[in-house]
Formats: C-alpha cells, sequence, structure tokens
C-alpha cells in the first residue's frame, strides 16, 4: 500500500527567500496528520506544493502514489485541498459552484453526494443563494464543501477554522473525524494547537522551511511537555521545591512526571509550614511542545 | 452536457458573462448602435465605399469591432477576476490539462463574440441595405477573430497583475488596433503613409475579409486576410500555450 503522502527532499525558494529547505515527510493512509508551525514557516508553501500550485526547485511528491508533476491528473483526483483564503465565484450559487467543481473533475451525476456534503455542513438551506450573499463562515464550509466533490481519499486543510465560530469549528470537525473514520487521509494545519492536540494523532512542526519535529502526538507531549502541579501558597515555599519550579504572579508551578510524586510534593509543602489556599493539575499541552519546539535549536534532529 | 475538464469549464464560462448580459451583451450592443446612429447621421448621402452606402459599409465592421472586443474582453477579464479574487485556485487544482484550459476559455470567448456580434447585427440591420454575398467568409472571419481576440485576453489577463494594467493593454494596444484597422472607413481613402501603416495591423484583415463576406468587394483579397489571421492565430495560440504550460504566474 502506497504512502497517502509522500514528501521527498522538496526544497523551494522565492528569491532569496527559502520557504522549504529539504522537506521529507510521510502520511499514512488513514492518518490525521497535524502540520504546525509559525506564520511563514512553510506550510502553506508546502501544500500548494502537493496541489501543483507551487512547483518545487527539488525534489518530488507524490500522493497515493502518483507524482504530482509527472501524473498530475490522477494526483489530483485523489487530493482534495480547503485553501487558507476565503475565495469564492461570485457569479454562482453555492450548488452552482458544487456541480461546476464535480465537472472539472470530470463528475457529472453528483447530486446524491452533493445533497450529502451540504447536509453535513448545514449547507442545505443555502444551496440556492449565491456565493456573494453568503456570510464569512459559511463561504468556508462552501470551501470545504469543494475541495469534497469528488470524494478525494486524501483531504487537506489550510487553516479550516481560523476566524470561523464555535458551532462551525464543530460542525466541520463532526464531519471531517467521519470522514476519517471512513478512511478518509486528512492532513490539517491550525494555529488552534488544542485542536490539532485533540484531533491529530501525528504531528510535523515546520520552522522556516525546515521539518523541526515529527512524532504522534502522544510522544511528542511526553518528550516536551509534563505535568505540573500548580498552587498558591501562605507561607514561604521550601529552597529543595522552588528551585525546579517557577513563580507566576503569586502561584508556583512544580513539574512532576508520575502522579505517585505528588503526594510526596505536598508533604514537603506541608512540613515546611506552608498552608495552601488553592491548587490545580496543569496538563502537558501541545502548545508548551510547539513553544519549547520553536525555541529549540533550528536543526533539531527529527525522529 | 458532456463532463470533463475542457466541457465545464466552457460551460462556466460562458454561464459566467450569461448571468451578467446586460452588461456582457446589451451594453456592447447598444454602444454600437450608438456608433452606427452617429456616424451615418453625419455621413449618409456624403460618402459611398466600395458603391454601397456609408450605413451599410459601417455595418459589418462595427459586427467585427464588437466580436473582437468583446471576445477579448471576456477571457482578460474573467481571468484578471479570478487572480485578483483568488478563485483560480479552483481552476488550477482540479486535473485540467493547460490545453484544456486554453480550448475552454478561448472558445467561451468566441462564443461571447458571436453573441454579441449577431445582436449588434440584429439591431442595426434595419438601417441599411445590407447584403450577404458571401457568408462563408462571414463566419470564418468571425470564428477565426474571435479566437485571436480571445487568446490575447487570456495573454493580458494571466499577465496582468492589477486591473489597472489590463486597462493599460486594452486602451493602449486593443484600442488603436481596431479603431485603425478600417472599422470606420475604407483604408484606400486614406493618404498613401497610413494605408501602408494599416497594412501592417492585423485587425485590418480580419475586418476588411469579414465585410468581404457582405459585399464581395474588399480592399485586400479575402484569401490574403486569412492568411495573416491564419498566421496571427497561430502564433498567439504558440506563445498562450506556451505561458500556460510554464504555468506563468499562475502556478509559482
Amino acid at each position: 500500500m502506497s504512502a497517502a503522502i509522500c514528501i521527498q527532499q522538496v526544497s523551494k525558494s522565492f528569491g532569496s527567500t527559502r520557504a522549504l529547505d529539504g522537506i521529507d515527510l510521510e502520511v499514512q493512509q488513514g492518518e490525521f496528520f497535524g502540520l504546525l508551525g509559525p506564520n511563514g514557516a512553510g506550510k502553506t508553501t508546502l501544500i500548494s506544493a502537493l496541489a501543483g500550485l507551487v512547483r518545487p526547485d527539488a525534489g518530488s511528491l507524490r500522493v497515493m502514489g502518483h507524482d504530482v508533476q509527472a501524473d498530475y491528473r490522477a494526483a489530483r483526483r485523489v487530493l482534495g485541498v480547503v485553501p487558507q483564503e476565503l475565495v469564492f465565484d461570485p457569479f454562482f450559487t453555492v450548488r452552482e459552484s458544487l456541480k461546476i467543481q464535480s465537472g472539472y473533475f470530470g463528475i457529472g451525476d453528483n447530486d446524491k453526494w452533493i445533497d450529502e456534503i451540504l447536509e453535513n455542513l448545514g449547507l442545505t438551506s443555502k444551496a440556492n443563494a449565491n456565493m456573494r450573499m453568503l456570510s464569512g463562515g459559511m463561504k468556508r464550509r462552501v470551501l470545504v464543501a469543494q475541495a469534497l466533490v469528488h470524494r478525494p481519499p486524501v483531504i487537506v486543510l489550510d487553516e479550516p477554522t481560523a476566524g470561523v465560530d464555535v458551532e462551525l469549528r464543530q460542525t466541520l470537525w463532526h464531519f471531517i473525524r467521519r470522514l476519517n473514520e471512513a478512511g478518509h487521509t486528512i492532513v490539517l494545519t491550525t494555529h488552534y494547537l488544542e485542536e490539532a492536540e485533540n484531533l491529530c494523532t501525528r504531528i510535523a512542526m515546520l520552522k522556516a522551511g525546515r521539518l523541526v519535529a515529527l512524532d504522534t502526538t502522544a510522544n511528542l507531549l511526553r518528550r516536551f511537555s509534563v505535568h505540573s502541579l500548580r498552587l498558591r501558597t501562605r507561607g514561604a515555599m521550601p529552597a529543595e521545591l522552588t528551585r525546579g519550579g517557577a513563580e507566576n504572579g503569586g502561584w508556583w508551578s512544580l513539574p512532576f512526571d508520575g502522579f505517585d510524586e505528588v503526594e510526596p510534593l505536598l508533604a514537603k509543602i506541608r512540613a515546611a509550614g506552608c498552608s495552601i489556599d488553592d491548587l490545580e493539575i496543569g496538563k502537558p499541552d501541545l502548545e508548551e511542545v510547539f513553544v519549547r519546539v520553536m525555541q529549540g535549536p533550528q536543526a533539531e534532529p527529527v525522529n | 452536457m458532456r463532463y470533463g475538464g475542457f466541457s465545464t469549464l466552457l460551460y462556466k464560462e460562458v454561464l459566467r458573462f450569461w448571468k451578467v448580459a446586460s452588461q456582457t451583451v446589451a451594453a456592447p450592443v447598444l454602444t454600437a448602435l450608438l456608433y452606427l446612429l452617429i456616424f451615418s447621421h453625419v455621413l449618409e448621402g456624403h460618402v459611398q465605399v466600395h458603391g454601397v452606402p456609408y450605413a451599410a459599409f459601417l455595418i459589418p465592421g462595427l459586427v467585427m469591432m464588437s466580436v473582437l472586443q468583446n471576445a477579448f474582453a471576456n477571457t482578460s477579464s474573467s481571468l484578471i477576476q479570478s487572480k485578483v479574487t483568488g478563485n483560480i485556485v479552483f481552476v488550477l487544482l482540479p486535473p485540467i490539462s493547460y490545453l484544456e484550459f486554453f480550448a475552454a476559455y478561448v472558445l467561451a470567448a468566441v462564443v461571447r463574440g458571436l453573441v454579441v456580434g449577431t445582436g449588434v447585427l440584429l439591431a442595426t440591420f434595419w438601417f441599411a441595405p445590407l447584403t450577404f454575398a458571401e457568408p462563408w467568409w462571414i463566419l470564418i472571419f468571425a470564428l477565426m477573430g474571435g479566437a485571436i481576440l480571445g487568446s490575447l485576453g487570456v495573454i493580458a489577463g494571466i499577465w496582468a497583475d492589477k486591473f489597472d494594467q489590463l486597462a493599460a493593454f486594452q486602451n493602449f494596444l486593443i484600442m488603436p488596433l481596431t479603431f485603425l484597422s478600417g472599422v470606420f472607413y475604407s483604408i484606400n481613402s486614406l493618404p498613401p503613409f497610413w494605408q501602408q501603416v494599416s497594412h501592417w495591423n492585423p485587425v485590418f484583415y480580419m475586418i476588411d475579409g469579414f465585410r468581404h463576406g457582405f459585399f464581395g468587394v474588399s480592399d485586400a483579397s479575402p484569401w490574403l486576410s486569412l492568411a495573416v489571421a491564419g498566421a496571427c492565430l497561430a502564433l498567439l495560440a504558440m506563445i498562450t500555450l506556451n505561458l500556460l504550460k510554464r504555468g506563468y504566474k499562475l502556478r509559482a
């Protein structure tokens, strides 16, 4: 079985800016994959290269085994891309846009599937509305629908929830999760790290055109982030504890690896004569991982 | 309708201009009608060209000018709008080859040119005794002229990054070429120097050949005009196809 996406040694420069610098990446079929990185890291360039919108200077990209240049017809048939920019064709209605998009992929009678997509994205009542009349959130839904008309096995969503309300986010993720469960490979870029943490089983991080982390979400959380005991106390904290912790606005944050360490920590605080006013447990989160990876050295070894 | 990249793109491009037909069809027909009313009113009775009354001479010129200008407008404005708004990705993401892309856009331009040209003809032929001496020439030159300017429109639409660049292309190239092509006069009535200049304008041959279909007489032989138009079409198609194949300004 070929990989859903296979990217080998891909580089691309725009003038003197190196947007992609020797990217190697493989996404397996059925994965829910996250592509993260700050603005300008190269995420959109990489997606554009995959979609044939950008031609790389070096390297090769394949979707479901089809080279995106040499075998572009087959590669584009198996790929659905939701672009980041909120673009639409003001001349047409929602249904016309979807029928035209189906036709581009050689699909004539697509009404049943179009109805299903509209239903799942909460667009049914807007099917005959002109694109100009839709709100930003509705236009975003149509962009997702347009990427799905040809039932692509690989779906790439480039920041689909940027500036989108809670309801649409939930509708969208519910639908995308179902598609993933039905076997579609999903690649997602987002700045909402909580979203990526909840949805993606594996994550790649890009920084200045280079891959700086690539691992399962669980492994990344383990490697770069820990639990912490966050508390506010009356009385001086024992020095042996504060050495490894950090203080912020009266709150102490004490890292720990396993929950069996919590009881001894509390005992030490009690023994020092401190009383605890407030307490919470901080879980490892992707945001912390992201910050650490991005602050780390450029050439951190990749798994 | 058979579905596929080419046929759907053609359908979409025709639907696009048809949905705003008041701007894309009715407006140019009205403009041509105004030209006819003004020029024929001023010159009728004073001028005869090739032995036909001035209004009758003018009508085929106006029809062909409308075909050419609207074919150019269709491809160029569609492409620049799609580029500026970003919805060009809808055409770039699917498996559409550059040949299909070219054929669909140019053919839609020809359709727009023929629709507007027919509209102008229907609106104006009441005003003068018009004959259809050799109708095949009419059709051939209308088709070729539409394809030539449609192709030029693809080049302009791809090249221009902003609407004012496209306007410059239109104002400084397309307008002079069409106005100085014998739409309003026979070039035989020009001083020798300007006659020579006109012979270097390919649009002159398209209009002259088109007019030959109506009256059976023209400034140049229709076969020469056909050869010039054919060469123009071949050259522009080659340039356009090359740009599309390289993804010039479309695929970075």
